[in-house]
């Protein structure tokens, strides 16, 4: 199960870089939306899977699978929320105010 | 009693007190104040001529760095002590001597500030004996030198000046530094007296030569020597006293200074011997030979700097012979040229000194130091006049005057080197003196034209700025007191040579003993005596008759020269750093992306497999349900599907499709919490981006070129491969115990029964508040960005 995860983590890798790479904004958003996908799974497959019950004490069982991935991935999950949503508002901004959404168009003056 | 190492910081306080001073002495010149630092140290250095001179050190020291064998530790021999009295007295004549030479509107604290960092470092360097405190001093000399030549700043010549010797010295310093630490690799050891004690079982070693030619390095860029001479002329553009202080007396020996200190290390070889004494013979030629066609007076004095210090320089080589024989009649013979190189070097400080500051005294009461605007000014300038001739003619060599004794002494060790039976000399050794002598006529002829071109012949009032007249008494001190020591030096050589050269040359040379060399003006009618009268001779006849004979300085081409060199390669360098940056910084994100993911599939990838980590091992893995493999298999389509979707709807809920699928891995992996989040932030997030949609334009289908579609996925699935190489080798072997046990005690350490809860609210409490922390930047970020009002252009979005 773990490396059949891991093996889905280096797929959805794959796509999103691809598409970070790409000059649409659009398109690296989504890339970097995916990244966060990959590392969450990859953080969860790390901490090993399906080993023991859910992080609850009052299941009072013998085994629970580990938190501490768990609780990580709680974070990142907000946190790349948060900063989604946040380039998304910069892309729009930077379509009105450039009229362009071509990253290869977006670049410093000359006479920097 | 720490007296020594107190030397070397008077003078960086003073430094540090000159600001203060200036601020509370009005109207007084602070040159005064400033002139007690010399005369001071000075004095204390006199004192210790005793003691050196019967045979003892001094050595003081200070634990610095200790766990890496850096010390503060100070060695005074005979050597270190001709250095600190040429500093400290030349110091004191020439803050003397620019009390008056400096006008009302230089910056005065400026100048002493430098001057006195200088004198500072420059006896650090003398004094040090360990490696590395000598190399921070040889840097902060080249820096104040730095600091002097750019003085009139507003030049831009002084600033090129600036700028060229200190990239010139300080390359040669970090050559040099390069071999302190080869040096320090063989023997463990930053000092130089215990490196010189235990050198001789390394001769063998690979890294002794690199060693000894990268400490050359550093010796023949400070004492510029051929081909690295060309940064001298130009340091010319600093005040006269500096010229006089820094770049004839004192700091351009620091080259020599290391020469000689590093002789009983690296001396006794052929390449040493060979390497310095060829070098220093080249120097001494060329830079006798461009003297002659300088019209500057200071440029002249420049290349004849340039030249004395190769004839120091290869005397220093030739003396290095004498270590091949130690003890005896040959060694002695041969250690005759290392006595003759200190002696010269305390004449050249002299006479050199003292002409610069006659050169000062012209450009200070004339308005110009060109020799073509010159002449007659033996009428004006009476006393200037005679220390002109005085210091002039002990350059050339002539009788009654101490540059007589130690040229006469150099004719001597160049004619015995013929005979030296050692390194091959026998083949090209009669070249030796034949190049001396060629030299010296040189030398004479641009002393005469010194002397001649300035004093003597017609006056050309109408082209000077100002009608000639002596200056103050007090420019005429400093000059007159060098005179009096070049008469005296020629009466009473020995007394310097006993009490100093002699103690110094036991130092450089350890094995020497005996009594010191005797030095004594008539020697009889013998060789060197017929090379001096034919080099007066042939010399009058040169420059009497140098208008016929200038042409053969035109058989140079006017573009090969070092400094035409130095220039284009400085501008190859600036070119060639500016095509790289421009290159690589596009200004394109996307090639900045692709940078980054490149750098990681390098570094990651390449420590993957360098380090031999990689391994795959499938037994600890959990069993695979039917249903697990097919939402693998929907997630797996659904990525791949994305940067083929032909709209941007497609994708975004494909988008979709692999959020909500995590959502339910998360809860197959126990993780009820995740699955939650995931599925309101996903949703969110999905109607954040058709909201944004709205304001987008359509997705256009990628209208990069084949090439980089390419370029990109193999980028991308490369970064793909490694990731999962490191995933697959992570997950099949653990380095250390999972620290997870830890918060499983979550209800007695936290009150929680809920572990992620307990963790996310309690054990890591400062992480969840950081991350609310950017939830709100976030938010305000988003705001801010939409309620910015709408401008075109810059400068128009203020609000």
């Amino acid at each position: 199960m773990e490396s059949l995860i891991i093996i889905l983590v280096g797929v959805l890798t794959t796509v999103a870089i691809y598409l970070v790479l790409s000059k649409n904004v659009v398109r690296v958003i989504l890339g970097t939306a995916i990244l966060s996908h990959a590392v969450h799974l990859l953080i969860l497959a790390m901490g090993g899977l399906k080993q023991g019950t859910v992080p609850l004490l009052g299941e009072e069982a013998e085994i629970y699978v580990d938190a501490l991935p768990q609780a990580l991935i709680l974070t990142a999950i907000v946190i790349s929320f948060a900063v989604t949503a946040f380039i998304l508002v910069l892309a729009y901004r930077a379509y009105q105010e450039l009229e362009t959404d071509n990253l290869g168009a977006m670049r410093g003056s000359d006479d920097e | 009693m720490y007296l020594l190492i107190l030397a070397i910081l008077i003078p960086f306080i003073a430094t540090a007190l000159i600001p203060l001073i200036h601020k509370r002495i009005g109207a007084f010149h602070i040159g005064w104040f400033v002139l007690l630092v010399p005369l001071a140290l000075f004095l204390i250095f006199i004192m210790q001529i005793p003691a050196i001179s019967n045979g003892e050190t001094l050595i003081q020291a200070v634990n610095w760095i200790p766990s890496i064998g850096i010390n503060f530790t100070v060695y005074l021999d005979g050597l270190s002590l001709i250095m600190a009295l040429l500093i400290t007295g030349m110091g004191s004549l020439v803050v003397l001597y620019s009390i008056y030479y400096l006008s009302s509107s230089d910056s005065f604290p400026h100048f002493y500030a430098y001057l006195l960092l200088f004198m500072g470092a420059m006896l650090g360097v003398v004094l040090s004996d360990n490696l590395l405190v000598l190399y921070v001093f040889w840097e902060l000399t080249s820096i104040s030198s730095f600091l002097l030549i750019a003085f009139w700043y507003h030049r831009k010549n002084s600033r090129y000046g600036a700028q060229k010797s200190l990239l010139i010295t300080v390359f040669g310093g970090f050559g040099m530094l390069a071999g302190f630490l080869m040096l320090h690799s063989m023997t463990g050891t930053f000092s130089i007296r215990e490196t010189a004690a235990v050198v001789g079982q390394y001769t063998d070693h690979a890294l002794f030569y690199p060693a000894m030619f990268l400490v050359l390095l550093g010796a023949f860029t400070k004492s510029a020597q051929f081909p690295f001479h060309i940064w001298l002329p130009d340091a010319m553009e600093a005040p006269t006293p500096v010229s006089a202080y820094l770049h004839s007396a004192t700091m351009v020996k620091a080259g020599l200074y290391l020469v000689a200190r590093f002789t009983p290390i690296f001396g006794g070889t052929a390449e040493w011997f060979w390497t310095i004494t060829i070098v220093g013979l080249i120097t001494l030629f060329w830079g006798a030979f461009c003297a002659v066609r300088q019209t500057d007076l200071k440029a002249l004095l420049a290349y004849s700097t340039i030249s004395q210090l190769g004839l120091i320089m290869s005397l220093l080589g030739l003396g290095s012979a004498a270590l091949h024989f130690g003890d005896g009649e040959q060694g002695a013979l041969y250690g005759l040229a290392i006595f003759a190189a200190l002696f010269h070097m305390v004449n050249h400080s002299t006479f050199k000194g003292a002409l610069f500051m006659v050169v000062g005294i012209v450009d200070h009461q004339v308005g110009t130091r060109d020799i073509r605007r010159l002449g007659g000014l033996m009428a004006f300038l009476p006393i200037t006049f005679t220390f002109a001739v005085i210091g002039s003619f002990s350059m050339a060599g002539l009788p009654l005057l101490n540059g007589f004794l130690s040229k006469e002494m150099f004719f001597t060790a160049s004619v015995n080197a013929v005979s030296l039976p050692i390194f091959g000399v026998s083949t090209w050794g009669l070249l030796i003196p034949i190049i001396a002598w060629t030299a010296s006529v040189f030398t004479f002829v641009y002393c005469m034209i010194f002397v001649f071109r300035t004093f003597f012949g017609a006056p050309q009032l109408k082209k000077l700025d100002r009608k000639p007249v002596e200056p103050s008494i007090g420019m005429l001190i400093s000059p007159a007191i060098l005179c009096v020591l070049i008469v005296g030096l020629f009466f009473a050589p020995n007394l310097l040579g006993d009490h100093l050269l002699k103690p110094a040359l036991h130092g450089i040379i350890p094995g020497i003993s005996g009594a010191a060399p005797h030095i004594s003006a008539w020697h009889g009618f013998n060789t060197e005596l017929f090379m001096t009268l034919g080099i007066i001779v042939v010399g009058t006849l040169l420059f009497l008759t140098f208008r016929s004979w200038y042409k053969i300085y035109l058989i140079q081409p006017a573009g090969w020269n070092f400094t035409v060199l130095y220039n284009s390669l400085l501008q190859d360098l600036k070119r060639a750093a500016n095509w790289i940056t421009t290159h690589y910084m596009t200004g394109h994100l996307p090639a900045y992306f692709a940078y980054i993911f490149v750098f990681f599939i390098a570094a990651a990838g390449g420590a993957l497999i360098s380090t031999g980590a990689l391994s795959i091992d499938l037994t600890a893995d959990s069993p695979i349900t039917t249903y697990e493999g097919m939402l693998i298999a929907v997630m797996a389509i659904a990525a791949i599907s994305i940067p083929f979707a032909k709209s941007r709807l497609t994708a975004i809920l494909l988008n979709g499709v692999l959020g909500f699928s995590i959502a339910i891995f998360f809860v197959l992996f126990r993780a009820p919490d995740l699955a939650l989040t995931q599925l309101v932030i996903e949703t969110v997030t999905t109607v954040l981006f058709l909201l944004c949609f709205n304001f987008l334009p359509e997705w256009k289908t990628e209208d990069s070129s084949k090439r980089i579609k390419i370029r990109n996925a193999v980028i991308a699935i490369a970064a793909g491969v490694i990731v999962t190489l490191i995933g697959l080798t992570v997950n099949s072997g653990r380095l250390f115990e999972s620290i997870s046990g830890y918060f499983e005690d979550s209800y007695e350490l936290a009150g929680g029964d809920n572990i992620v809860n307990a963790i996310l609210g309690d054990f890591r409490a400062f992480d969840t508040m950081l991350e609310s922390l950017v939830l709100f930047i976030a938010g305000l970020g988003v705001y801010t960005l939409i309620r910015l009002k709408h401008g075109k252009g810059p400068g128009k979005d203020e609000h």
